[in-house]
């Protein structure tokens, strides 16, 4: 998790209040007519005159020593303007920053972006080409010499943690372990994090459950391809237009890469075609830069969905051991376990998150997790929506329905037996504050879902979810404009749309004035203060703390406008309802004046209207829901249907509620995706077999039911409207919840993901003699 | 590379444009009209982004070759308002939140507009069915059903 929070970090305090507009519809959504009529601008849709188009060379290995690159030939070709390898980057050491949810190195970033010594995975860059046109790119980039000798490969996390595995990296003696390892391996790091003892709790339990889970990588599936168009000016600056969850980010990243200045370099965020984690990291974006320097023209690149599956993304495949223990009555008494998590070809999986949400949704007192951080011969890992969180939860809701089971529980009423609540000691640090887990548990058990009848093969299954809200660098500036209209500038990118809707909402409630009258406006590097990207459910609770503090801000000034005007003092000002108002009838008999009007007295009492917030959000209260499925088995073909699914979350308080609903809906369906179907699939020469949307198969309208999604609100209290991240607990519950449905169902415990239909059919037929016998 | 010369139109108005033979009709929407509505979401055929209607059929708009529209009526997302007044489809997409990041809407768009040509009072299931080439990663599809049934509703004045 890297550093403490700040203790300079800000906080505001839940102010229990009416609220006018937050918790409604807004009449307008900023951004939606531009998507209906093709209008609004993604990455690829930039186009600049006289701009080049460039091309990345991959590795066609899994693990190779790269001996020689030899451009010659393709430069030669005409129409090829710039080519880029290893050679025109510097080497970085090691140095660390925080990138959306998971930690960077750049010593390892500058190698994801470029190999240098050695390719690690099919995909990986090697070359990159700008040239004329796009068929002159792709000709050149065939041209291109690359002299590989081939090295093994280790793709599966469990083969790679193995001693005799091949090893990617010289340098990575294992961290964590005392004495430091003689030998250098594939794992890490190995870490520890544990509560009480976990061997009395143990020795409590009247029942022990102990499972193995394996889970498959899946890749985040945005359906926007990585774009950048980038043009390095003869001025020595860098302006680039890119897809990302965060440009200031983005900027730091290039500017590190280059080893240019960050003032030098500015980065617009284009409409954002899907992230959900997968654009927190650059990859385009430096050899866009690079190219355009050699070639003095703009060059754009745009990824092809088989580099997309190939070299971005994808979430960490994982082995997981759980074993549980509970007492007769029903209290889990002792909860272990250990977490293999792939990172891909570089360090820094999603272990570290993973590990605060393994068993953060029971109270418990003895707790022992374990972790280990794997590097193998795949792209490295990146944050997918509660990265990591969704396989261990398939183990830990999986023991957890076997417990209830075994104790013959019902397994709502086991979960609230052990429920977190307020006051909750986490194994890794703090104590729970305010939240609304027993709450979903409550809704859940009372929904109409739960009435409904199965039929023969159709089963039942509940699993539950935790995730925190990240805090972290949040800036917006607020306009009062001449007019009383107001534009607000956000620095947290809005990657589903409703982010300009919900800021226009907290805008009009703060000013008392109409939504409509709010535009909410998307930065791009050069207007704001840095402000750490939309990741950890962090971007509406966040900014909109910036949005409120600027807010309020330009509220002071306008008090002070309203206190010249009348010749009082500024605190003798209150704003009230839209209007600054006499704070008491002994300041003065005067008219209140509204936004518009004390917008048209600006200039004469002061200047112009605004106002700013540079912040850093700490302690923003976490997120728990519960899910509940039905799904029928098809015992002839394995496949699993689901029929019914039911999402019941705590939002503390939800801005724009249908939208709130409307995320949970696509995290629920990315979630039954993973659960069903989506895996990544290495051949033996440890190439990607599926590297496109046939083959790897997300979701689609048929494959899934309307999703019935319902609020808790117990307020966050650290934000003034009592609002909590939403955006990732939903993808949480559904793999974990889908498997207790086909236990329901069958009789079969399913520990491998995806449950594919081969998977289930074997599981089926293996577990048939043995039911037969029984 | 000799160059094809092709007539055709789009979105009603009459279009020439000269294309290679290695370019598919999402490669003339977008890099030779500028008409970026149109997504390339795959390439393959796959996503559905790319939907258009040739000749009132629904293609993926990357699996046509540009050089075989001599002749054909072609629309794309950008016609599909009249001038300030949104089609219904649109309307209630934006009404039912059944976007979210935007990038598939134009295909489900246009895929939803297909399929009302066809049938104009399309069951749940008809609708998820006419649907499943059109992937869409942020709603989980609830919200297009929805706005769907709405417009086809309000389209047969219902």
């Amino acid at each position: 998790m890297g550093r403490a929070p700040t203790p300079y970090g800000t906080m505001i305090k839940y102010e229990p209040k009416a609220l006018h507009v937050i918790g409604g519809k807004p009449t307008d959504r900023p951004d939606a007519v531009d998507k209906v009529t093709g209008r609004a601008r993604y990455a690829a849709d930039i186009n600049l005159p006289g701009q080049l188009i460039g091309k990345v060379l991959r590795s066609p290995h899994a693990h190779a020593n790269l001996k020689s690159i030899d451009t010659s030939e393709a430069l030669k070709l005409p129409g090829v303007k710039a080519i880029v390898t290893r050679d025109d980057f510097e080497d970085l050491e090691n140095e660390f920053a925080a990138s959306g949810e998971l930690t960077i190195n750049f010593k390892d970033v500058t190698r994801n972006m470029i190999a240098r010594e050695k390719v690690l995975y099919d995909g990986h860059p090697v070359a990159a080409v700008a040239a004329t046109s796009e068929a002159i790119a792709k000709k050149a980039l065939k041209l291109i010499k690359v002299d590989y000798e081939v090295l093994p490969h280790v793709i599966n996390v469990v083969e790679a943690m193995k001693p005799d595995a091949p090893v990617l990296h010289d340098h990575i003696f294992t961290i964590g372990v005392d004495p430091k390892p003689e030998k250098p391996s594939n794992i890490a790091l190995r870490m520890t994090s544990k509560l009480g003892d976990i061997e009395e709790g143990f020795k409590q339990a009247d029942v022990i459950i102990e499972r193995e889970y394996n889970s498959a990588a899946t890749h985040q599936g945005y359906i926007e391809p990585h774009a950048s168009v980038a043009n390095y000016t003869d001025g020595g600056t860098a302006e680039v237009w890119t897809g990302t969850q965060g440009h200031f980010v983005f900027r730091a990243q290039i500017a590190k890469l280059l080893g240019m200045d960050i003032s030098k370099v500015k980065v617009t965020p284009c409409e954002l075609g899907g992230g959900f984690g997968g654009k927190n990291n650059v990859y385009l974006e430096p050899l866009a830069v690079k190219l355009s320097q050699i070639a003095r023209r703009p060059v754009k690149m745009v990824m092809t969905r088989d580099e997309v599956f190939r070299a971005s993304g994808p979430t960490s495949g994982t082995n997981c051991k759980v074993k549980m223990g509970a007492n007769k009555d029903g209290k889990i008494t002792a909860a272990y376990a250990e977490l293999n998590y792939q990172a891909g070809a570089f360090a820094g999986s999603s272990l570290n998150l993973a590990s605060i949400t393994v068993f953060t949704r029971y109270d418990l007192e003895n707790v022992l997790v374990i972790g280990h951080d794997v590097v193998c011969n795949r792209p490295k890992v990146a944050a997918y929506r509660a990265p990591g969180a969704p396989m261990i939860a398939f183990g830990v809701e999986g023991v957890v329905d076997e417990l209830a089971e075994a104790l013959n529980i019902d397994p709502i009423e086991f979960r609230l037996r052990n429920a977190a609540k307020e006051g909750t000691q986490t194994h890794f640090g703090p104590k729970l504050g305010p939240i609304g887990y027993i709450e979903t548990l409550e809704k859940a058990k009372a929904s109409e879902h739960l009435k409904q009848p199965l039929g023969p093969n159709q089963g039942r299954g509940i699993a539950t979810g935790f995730w925190f809200t990240l805090g972290m660098e949040t800036s917006a500036t607020i306009n009062i404009n001449e007019d009383g209209t107001a534009s607000v500038i956000y620095g947290t990118v809005d990657v589903t749309g409703g982010m300009r809707s919900a800021f226009s909402m907290i805008v009009a409630e703060e000013l008392g004035i109409a939504p409509e009258k709010v535009r909410a406006i998307p930065s791009d590097t050069s207007v704001l203060g840095f402000n750490f990207m939309t990741a950890g459910s962090r971007g509406t609770t966040a900014g909109s703390m910036a949005v409120i503090t600027a807010t309020r801000k330009a509220i002071e000034r306008m008090c002070e406008i309203a206190a010249r005007k009348w010749e009082v003092e500024p605190d003798q000002v209150v704003f009230e309802n839209g209007h600054a108002r006499p704070a008491g009838s002994n300041v003065g008999d005067f008219e209140p004046l509204s936004v518009p009007q004390l917008a048209k007295e600006a200039s004469w009492f002061g200047g112009t209207i605004a106002g700013h917030a540079e912040i850093n959000v700490v302690n923003q209260g976490p997120g728990f829901g519960t899910h509940v499925v039905d799904v029928e088995v098809d015992r002839q073909t394995g496949a699993v249907k689901v029929l019914r699914y039911s999402i019941f979350q705590d939002a503390g308080k939800a801005v724009y509620p249908d939208f709130v609903k409307g995320q949970w809906h696509g995290g629920a369906v990315q979630g039954i995706g993973m659960a069903l179907n989506e895996e990544y699939i290495y051949n033996a020469n440890g190439r990607l077999d599926n590297p496109g949307f046939l083959d790897y198969r997300v979701p689609v309208a048929s494959d899934v039911p309307n999703i019935n999604a319902e609020i808790v609100e117990v307020p966050n209290p650290n934000h003034p409207y009592g609002v909590r991240g939403v955006g990732e607990v939903p993808i949480i519950p559904p793999v974990a919840a889908i498997a207790n449905a086909i236990y329901d169902a069958t009789g079969v415990r399913m520990y491998e993901q995806p449950m594919s239909p081969p998977r289930v059919l074997a599981a089926l037929d293996a577990a048939a003699p043995k039911m037969a016998a029984e | 590379m000799a160059r094809y010369h092709v007539n055709a139109t789009i979105n009603g108005d009459e279009v020439d444009y000269l294309c290679d033979p290695t370019q598919s009709l999402l490669d003339v929407l977008r890099d030779e009209l500028q008409l970026t509505g149109t997504k390339e979401g795959c390439a393959t055929g796959d996503c559905g982004a790319c939907s258009v209607l040739v000749d009132g059929v629904l293609v993926c708009a990357c699996l046509a070759m540009g050089a075989e529209m001599n002749g054909k009526t072609i629309e794309t997302v950008e016609g599909m308002a009249q001038g300030e007044k949104l089609h219904p489809l649109q309307q209630n997409f934006i009404d039912h939140l059944a976007l979210q990041c935007g990038i598939c809407t134009p295909g489900l768009l246009i895929a939803s507009k297909a399929l009302l040509e066809r049938n104009p009072d399309p069951s749940e299931e008809e609708i998820r069915l006419w649907l499943a080439g059109n992937l869409c990663r942020c709603t989980g599809y609830n919200n297009i059903v929805d706005a769907v049934k709405a417009a086809a509703a309000e389209m047969r004045g219902a």
